[in-house]
Parts: structure tokens; C-alpha cells; sequence
């Protein structure tokens, strides 16, 4: 008898409680008053664990000084592949495992690109330094960064056991993927769409041991390509190798594959996995001089119109890419609905209306967003144009070259290539006699 | 023509001359972002207040369990003994069987504190930030229940993959000296 009751007062209050909900859908609060209590019972207080404190960031990025300045160190000075190799090692251990990869200098690209041009967003100190500082040591001692800081490009380094000589065409064409991939990163990151470089990196499901399904699907296949293509991301894929390959051509100082002077002896001329050892040209030029100009005058005239017709060709694709922006895909489902009468089919939806926005503040925001793709389609569509003719010129300029030396905007400054020089061997039995 | 000097003069001269050019860069885009940053470091949060309680949080996070967790306000709930966060609708007994208990982890321990009073508290171990206890804390209670990521666990991961799939835009960065956004007492004295 006694349980029957309870359970119908149980049920009662379960009704009075519905009604209550139904009257207020809303989050209200006070249903019930706070209790006073008669014992020395004292409320606790919620836990709030403090964020990893801000001297992690100071310290991370001193070491990130540090690392950057032994490797240039090792890749220099001391010309030691072993000491690059310990540097690439204590990268992938610190800034992949340790700290979990998260911020890399590659992605604060977007975090920089994003505080650029939108003016809501703030970029922390920390990460603008994972910005730059890499950035400053490639214009002092090429990329030295790529060698063995970065955890990304260290970890590649790491399991490269038998990479394979890649074409030289189809190594230039997979390079222009960089500058595409970087010209998607800003414009997406710039108009606050998504960080599609973090999105998509290979290496973090390794890093974090955790990811979903698929990335780590394409993590192991990435790191299974990088044991026998060297350096895939960073040589095809990655963004900021695009700024760091800049930043190498015009470095003050470079490692150099002989310490001495090149006899042009040939014994490195295949020793580089990444295809960055620039040879010796040929005294004679490829064509004449009369043909060679008659080229760059048609390249002078088509590269305007790479320009424009990269531009004018990205601009008209904002819809599509603009999709991909929150807002605009939850405008566009809200315009379906309204268009098919059927209110509240997704979550997103359900919770936007739930929320009371009037649907045209949504739409003119979303048309907003649009705009900001036209324009941004422009930009990237010539600046993808540009690269694009600027890689023309390249093909058909003649750069003559007397010995066998780095690329300096595609060497990633590992050092591979120091055992191969009969010069380096007489250097180091130098270092070994001198006592 | 192969040791011209005068053509590594002009080699060396652009070299140098864009080496300069581009340090300059550098520092400009340096100096102009780093004036304008505000805070050392930005941080994930949730404000409850937008949260619809979409079960999103518990899967999305890169971590398994999330670091999204349900706290408790402790000064806002109501200690009831029927508790529309702790108990499932429809229970038979206001007890703390596990049949009759919301949480799919039974990650709310109930404690008496004094006629009919009964404290609730998240074992945060068990947590997965599903949301269902703040649901029904809001739907039926004082609403005292609600998520908050926690950042001894969350790795502030640059984009963080939640935030792109909350439906609410509930999800911001916020500075990392003020990483909460608590409710009652404690989030109006902060």
C-alpha cells in the first residue's frame, strides 16, 4: 500500500514537473528554493583546474629558441648529422608526444592569417612567436627549423628507411600543392570558415594516439608513404614551407654539402632523399639568346593573364566554398526548409530557431561571409596565378651554377649529404689527428 | 661568364637587398599583431547559458572521455531528493539504485546531508560530458547542473573540434586567467 502511494506521488510530481517544462522551455532557474540547513553542512565550491599555466607557453617557446639554435648549430657549425638527428628525435619526443603537437608553427599560419583579417580575433603571444621565430632563423641559417624543430617534419625524418628518387617534373608539379594548400589555409582561416591545416594533419592522430577513425586511417598511410618518399608532407603538402622556402632562398648563411671547396667529384650528386642538391650547369646555354628572350617576352605577356584568370576563375567560386562556413551552410539549410515547409529537420536548425534569431540577420550574415569569399577568391586565384608564372620563369630561366650545392629554398638542412664529400671525410680525420 | 663577378655582385645584391625586405616583414607583421594581442594565451570554454544540450561534447572531443565534464553549481541547486538530474523520468523509487539513476556512467554520487536534503556531486573519472544530467537538471531543477570544459584535460587544441560541430555557437576562446564561465555565485564574482 505504502510503495503504491509512493509511486503515485512519484507520478504526480513527474506530471507537475511536464507542465512545468511545457509552460517554460527555457533554462529556468529557482524551480525550487535553496535549501536552508540546520547542520554545519557548507556548500563546496565548483572545482575550476587552472589551464597549463602561462610560463608552459613562455617555456615551450624558449625551447623552441633553443632547439632552433643547436640545430643551426649542428647544421653549420658543427656539421654533425648525428647531432641533427638527436635534435629531430627530442622534437618529435617534446613538441609531438609530450606536448601533444598542439600549437606547431605550421598551423599558427592560420592563427596569423585569421588575426590579420579578422579583427574579433586575438592572437595569443605564444603562438605568434611559433610564428616567427622559425621564420627568423630560415632568413639567418636556412631551414634549419625543417631539419629537426619541427615535429612534423622531424618525425618523417625519423622513419625515412628507404625513400625513393622522385622525377624531377613530378617533384615540381606535387610543390605547387604547398602553395595551393597555404592559399586555402588563409583565405578559410582569414574569413573564420575552419583551420582546415589542422584539420588535416597527418600527424597528430600519431602524436596524440587518439583520433577518429579515418585520420588515423591517413596518419598510418602518411607515415607509411614517408618511409619510402622522403619528406612527403613537407615537400608536397605543407603550408609553411612555402613561407620557410622563401625565407632559405634569401637566407644569410647555408649549410653547404662540403666544407671545403667542391671538386665536383659527383659522390653527392645522389645522395639527397628530397631531391635538393642543385648541380653543375653546362657552359653552354640550353638555348639561344635570341629564343630565351623571345621566352620571357611570352611569359611577361601571359602572366598578367594567369592573374586574372586566376582570380577571376577562384572569385566565382564563392558559393561553393563558402559552404563550407557555418553560417552560410546553416543559412542554406534554413532557406531549404523554409522553401520546403518542413521547419527543423537537423540539430543545427532546431537549435537556431529555438534560439530566436530572426532567419534575415542570418541570411545577411551569411551574404557577408559569401562577399568576404568573392574577394578572397580573388586574392588567392592571382596569387595562385602569380606562383603559377612565377614557376614559368623558373623552367626557362638560366641560373648558372658552378658546384654542387644545396637548393636553398627546397633543403630542408638535414645533413645527409655531408658524408658523401671526400672533403668532409679529410675534415673530420683532421679533427681526429689534430691531438 | 662562369665566375663573372659582376653577375654574383648583382646575385649577392637582391639577395640581400630582399633578405633585408623580408626581416622587415617579419617584424612588421610581429610588432602589429603582438601590440594587438591581448593575452598570453586563449582558451576553449562553453558558455551554459547557449549550451541546447546536444550529446555533441561527448563525442566530438579529440579525447575519449572528453575533457567537457558536467560541474555543479552547488549554490543554485535545490538539493532535492527527486532529482530531474539524477534520476531518470518515470523512476520507480527516488533511490539510488541504477536503474533509477540518468547518468549512463552513474558518474553523480548522491550523499544526505540533512532531512530531505541530498547533495549531488559529479565524479568527474566517470564523466562524459553527454549532457543528459544537465538536461534534465534544466528541464525539471534549477538548471545548477552544466558542462564547462576542464582544462587540467582539454589540450586546447588550435581548432578545437567541437566547437565546429556545436549547433549553438556555444563555444569560444576565452583568456586563460578567466577560463570558466561559472554559474551562480562563483560566475558573478569572477
Amino acid at each position: 500500500m505504502k510503495k503504491r502511494s509512493g509511486n503515485f506521488a512519484n507520478l504526480l510530481f513527474w506530471a507537475g514537473l511536464m507542465l512545468v517544462v511545457m509552460q517554460s522551455a527555457a533554462l529556468a532557474q529557482d524551480r525550487f528554493p535553496k535549501p536552508d540547513f540546520d547542520s554545519q553542512y557548507r556548500q563546496p565550491l565548483t572545482q575550476t583546474p587552472p589551464p597549463a599555466s602561462p610560463w608552459q607557453e613562455g617555456a615551450d617557446v624558449v625551447v623552441l629558441a633553443l632547439a632552433l639554435g643547436l640545430t643551426s648549430f649542428f647544421a653549420i657549425k658543427k656539421r654533425s648529422r648525428r647531432g641533427i638527428w638527436a635534435m629531430a628525435l627530442f622534437s618529435v619526443i617534446y613538441f609531438g608526444f609530450m606536448r601533444e603537437g598542439c600549437v606547431c608553427s605550421v598551423g599558427s599560419v592560420q592563427n596569423v592569417s585569421a588575426a590579420l583579417f579578422d579583427a574579433g580575433y586575438v592572437i595569443p603571444i605564444g603562438v605568434l612567436a611559433f610564428f616567427v621565430l622559425p621564420l627568423i632563423f630560415t632568413l639567418l641559417y636556412g631551414r634549419t627549423f625543417c631539419a629537426a624543430v619541427c615535429p612534423l617534419g622531424a618525425i618523417q625524418d625519423l622513419v625515412m628507411i628507404k625513400p625513393v628518387k622522385v622525377p624531377e617534373w613530378l617533384q615540381e608539379v606535387l610543390g605547387l600543392f604547398r602553395y595551393i594548400y597555404l592559399g586555402f589555409a588563409i583565405l578559410f582561416a582569414a574569413t573564420g570558415t575552419a583551420f582546415l591545416v589542422c584539420r588535416y594533419d597527418p600527424f597528430i592522430s600519431i602524436f596524440r594516439m587518439s583520433n577518429e577513425f579515418g585520420m588515423i586511417l591517413f596518419s598510418g598511410g602518411f607515415l607509411g608513404l614517408s618511409i619510402l618518399v622522403a619528406r612527403p608532407y613537407c615537400r608536397f603538402l605543407c603550408p609553411y614551407s612555402v613561407l620557410l622556402g622563401w625565407m632559405s632562398a634569401l637566407s644569410r648563411r647555408h649549410l653547404s654539402i662540403t666544407p671545403d671547396t667542391c671538386h665536383l667529384c659527383r659522390l653527392c650528386e645522389e645522395s639527397c632523399p628530397m631531391g635538393a642538391i642543385s648541380k653543375p650547369t653546362p657552359d653552354a646555354l640550353p638555348v639561344s639568346r635570341e629564343q630565351g628572350g623571345k621566352r620571357l617576352a611570352i611569359l611577361l605577356a601571359v602572366l598578367p593573364l594567369l592573374i586574372l584568370a586566376g582570380g577571376w576563375g577562384f572569385s566565382r567560386l564563392d558559393l561553393t566554398f563558402s559552404k563550407m562556413h557555418p553560417t552560410v551552410n546553416l543559412a542554406g539549410q534554413i532557406a531549404a526548409e523554409d522553401a520546403a515547409g518542413t521547419p527543423g529537420l537537423t540539430l543545427e536548425t532546431r537549435t537556431f530557431r529555438s534560439q530566436g534569431t530572426p532567419t534575415e540577420t542570418l541570411f545577411t550574415e551569411a551574404e557577408g561571409v559569401r562577399r568576404r569569399f568573392r574577394s578572397g577568391g580573388w586574392l588567392l586565384g592571382a596569387f595562385l596565378g602569380l606562383i603559377f608564372g612565377i614557376k614559368l620563369f623558373q623552367l626557362n630561366l638560366f641560373r648558372r651554377v658552378a658546384e654542387y650545392q644545396p637548393d636553398r629554398e627546397a633543403c630542408f638542412s638535414c645533413g645527409r649529404c655531408f658524408s658523401y664529400c671526400p672533403n668532409e671525410r679529410v675534415r673530420l680525420d683532421q679533427l681526429q689527428n689534430r691531438y | 661568364m662562369a665566375d663573372d663577378p659582376k653577375d654574383l655582385k648583382r646575385r649577392d645584391f637582391l639577395r640581400e637587398g630582399l633578405r633585408t625586405v623580408s626581416a622587415l616583414a617579419l617584424g612588421g607583421i610581429g610588432g602589429m599583431l603582438g601590440a594587438r594581442a591581448g593575452s598570453w594565451e586563449m582558451v576553449w570554454q562553453l558558455d551554459p547559458e547557449k549550451c541546447v544540450q546536444c550529446e555533441r561534447c561527448a563525442t566530438y572531443c579529440v579525447l575519449t572521455p572528453s575533457a567537457v565534464k558536467c560541474v555543479h553549481a552547488y549554490d543554485v541547486c535545490g538539493y532535492c531528493q527527486l532529482c530531474g538530474g539524477y534520476h531518470r523520468p518515470g523512476a520507480k523509487t527516488q533511490d539510488t539504485a541504477a536503474e533509477n539513476q540518468l547518468c549512463p556512467t552513474g558518474a553523480i554520487k548522491r550523499t544526505y546531508v540533512e532531512n530531505p536534503y541530498y547533495e549531488y556531486t559529479i565524479i568527474e573519472e566517470n564523466c562524459i560530458g553527454c549532457a543528459k544530467c544537465v538536461q534534465g537538471c534544466g528541464s525539471f531543477g534549477n538548471g545548477s547542473l552544466y558542462l564547462q570544459v576542464r582544462h587540467d584535460r582539454c589540450l586546447n587544441c588550435n581548432e578545437c573540434s567541437i566547437a565546429t560541430v556545436c549547433p549553438s555557437g556555444a563555444f569560444t576562446r576565452v583568456p586563460a586567467d578567466r577560463p570558466y564561465i561559472l554559474k551562480g555565485k562563483q560566475g558573478e564574482s569572477l
